[in-house]
């Protein structure tokens, strides 16, 4: 919320010594909009609503532009919003996504800190056996959980660790498999593949797996994240999102636009590099901090 | 994406195609397109709007060039004026000419892509002769510096041996007599991740570079990131001084904007790419690339320079 301060400000700034909304104030607003990476479109559609709510000449009050834009974006937000159910399935298969290090294994870390705290029966599964220390880094988070990790030698095949954690949770009786994956970018499309048979191993495993697919996206990702949100729910259908490094400066205002244009919850954020630093998403905390 | 940009920009030629002269009216449509394509790209909007201002400018001042139409040759400025501001002829190799071992700090974000960055860097020395020791100083992240060992063991290049628990500045200075004692001539200190509002972990980097007066300090910056790259690119550069900067996976689709905020901001020149995650996936960075890519546009660029 440090950070925010400098949208509120600006925001404040804005909205002093002036009487009425014009041309100048909606101009500003946009800016103030875009800094937050919401985005050109997103931006338009809030500065237009706001105009559309507060008449544009008319002797509208600028005061209450903070009040509309706050309402239309938790809107937007809370339109999509929904809690993560872990009691759909047993064992409940997640697998968890995202383009080269947004924070996939250390939310991963994180949830299984979150779950095992909570009487749940966690696994964690290594699936990126790609990149260097992929896997002794699950499993250092593994340990400080205090749960089982399945995991294979380095380059190994991600769909072998993908067949054996199914396998182990099951026979370890577990609530929640977690499923690491290699970061890749979304435009490489043997990559995508991958991920794709990723998924058919696990629902061949344990019917209706994965039961979620949570896509991790970082805070300071600009526009792209929300490309990258478009080719990883055509490809894996993911079904929720972690936003990550939240206690920067960036804001995330991409999730607004991703939450109107994809209709994807975010379920968790994340505030730090700690175990503990992860908390259930709630759209009007999130837009409060922003303005506030 | 690139699609939508190169049509939006039709559409401006299409608008303005046939007027006489540059003049502030028929300028504005396009800068306005001009404005919205930099936004889209992730430049900072503050960044932006200085930019948008110089070429205002130098678009009023400019005779008419009888090949082109008035938005043709607003764009043309536009593309030369970022290719400019991106260190356009301006020098940005590496600088390692001091007495070896010569100290290359790389630093940034987490996550950015710092420890890879240090094994493709150490590749490319080796490849140009030169014999680089790889030095682990982030003793935060889980399994940072066995990542560091496992790359490398795969470009068979030494990596000291430094242990979690240590003090980071201790680890860079006994690497640094280590290296001295057994004929290294640069050092590649990988750091770790860290917010630039972390001021103790910012501190620590001040610590590495008082000890070891690096010759290069290097900020690797993710090509995907947004607006708040003007940020953290001016509190690194403001603790730090960097010498210059890596932008990293621009693999991907990423338009890439930051690069134009953290030049624009640091004055630093971007000196590296990183083109993807295979150690030898390192680049030299060309601006007039980099403005192209920002602006999305390609074809209709090479359509101009025919013109
Ligand atoms: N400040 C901050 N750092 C975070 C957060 N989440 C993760 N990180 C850091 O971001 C870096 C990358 O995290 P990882 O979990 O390795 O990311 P990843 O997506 O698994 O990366 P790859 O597997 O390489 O694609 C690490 O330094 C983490 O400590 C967060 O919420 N805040
Ligand atoms: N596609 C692509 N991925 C890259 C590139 N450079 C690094 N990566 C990937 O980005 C992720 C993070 O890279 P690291 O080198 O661990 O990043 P870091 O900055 O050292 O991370 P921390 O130490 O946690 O702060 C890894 O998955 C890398 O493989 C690149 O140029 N392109
Ligand atoms: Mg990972
Ligand atoms: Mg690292």
């Amino acid at each position: 919320a440090k950070t925010q301060a400098g949208l509120v400000g600006r925001i404040d700034s804005l909205l002093s010594g002036r009487a009425r909304v014009d041309d100048d104030l909606l101009e500003e607003l946009e800016e103030v909009l875009i800094t937050a990476d919401l985005g050109m479109q997103t931006t338009r559609q809030l500065v237009d609503a706001v105009e559309e709510r507060l008449g544009r000449s008319e002797a509208a009050d600028p005061q209450l532009v903070r009040q509309v834009l706050k309402q239309e974006m938790i809107s937007r937000l809370a339109a999509v919003d929904s809690p993560l159910d872990l009691e759909q399935a047993r064992p409940m298969v997640i697998m968890v996504v995202g383009v080269n290090g947004v924070g996939k294994t250390t939310t991963i870390g994180k949830l299984a800190r979150l779950w095992t705290s909570r009487g749940k029966k966690v696994v964690l599964g290594a699936g990126d056996t790609f990149r260097a220390a992929a896997a002794e880094q699950l499993a250092i988070w593994g340990e400080r959980a205090g749960v089982d990790v399945i995991r294979h030698a380095e380059g190994a095949d991600p769909g072998a660790v993908a067949f054996d954690a199914a396998r182990a949770a099951v026979a370890r009786k577990a609530d929640i498999l977690l499923l690491d994956t290699a970061g890749r970018l979304h435009t490489k499309a043997n990559l995508m593949e991958e991920l794709k048979k990723i998924r058919r191993i696990l629902e061949r495993e344990i019917p209706g797996a994965p039961h979620e697919t949570l896509l991790v996206l970082d805070a300071t990702t600009g526009q792209n994240a929300l490309i990258q949100a478009r080719l990883f729910k055509e490809a894996v259908e993911v079904n929720g999102l972690v936003l990550t490094k939240l206690d920067g400066t960036a804001r995330g205002g991409i999730i607004v636009a991703i939450a109107n244009d994809l209709g994807l919850p975010v379920r968790f954020v994340g505030i730090g590099e700690g175990a503990d630093d992860l908390r259930p998403f709630d759209p009007e905390m999130f837009v409060r901090a922003l303005f506030e | 994406m690139f699609d939508n940009l190169t049509e939006k920009f039709d559409t401006v030629f299409k608008k303005l195609r046939g007027r006489g002269r540059l003049s502030e009216e028929n300028i504005k449509d396009a800068l306005r397109e001009v404005r919205l394509v930099l936004l889209e790209a992730d430049v900072n909007f503050r960044v932006v709007k200085d930019f948008i201002a110089a070429v205002r400018d130098r678009a009023l001042g400019q005779d008419v060039l009888k090949s082109l139409t008035p938005a043709q040759q607003v764009i043309k400025i536009v593309r030369e004026e970022l290719a400019r501001l991106m260190g356009e002829g301006e020098a940005n190799a590496l600088d390692l000419a001091a007495r070896p071992p010569v100290p290359v700090m790389l630093c940034g974000l987490q996550g950015a892509g710092k420890t890879t960055t240090c094994g493709k860097l150490a590749l490319s020395l080796r490849r140009q002769k030169r014999n680089p020791l790889l030095v682990p100083a982030d003793i935060y992240r889980p399994a940072a510096i066995e990542q560091l060992k496992t790359v490398g063991r795969q470009i068979n290049v030494e990596v000291f041996d430094s242990q979690p628990g240590q003090d980071p500045v201790k680890i860079c200075e006994a690497a640094r007599a280590y290296a001295e004692l057994n004929g290294f001539d640069t050092l590649i200190l990988d750091t770790a991740g860290r917010l630039h509002i972390d001021s103790e972990l910012m501190q620590e980097l001040v610590r590495i570079r008082d000890s070891l007066e690096p010759r290069e300090i290097l900020f690797v910056a993710d090509a995907m990131t947004g607006q708040d790259a003007v940020n953290v690119a001016e509190s690194f550069n403001q603790v730090l001084d960097i010498s210059g900067v890596i932008l990293t996976k621009l693999d991907g689709d990423a338009r890439g904007g930051a690069a134009l905020s953290i030049r624009a901001v640091t004055g630093k020149p971007i000196k590296l790419v990183g083109m993807g995650e295979k150690l030898d996936a390192l680049e030299v960075f060309h601006p007039d690339r980099m403005a192209q890519r920002i602006l999305g546009m390609g074809d209709v660029l090479s359509l101009i320079e025919k013109a």
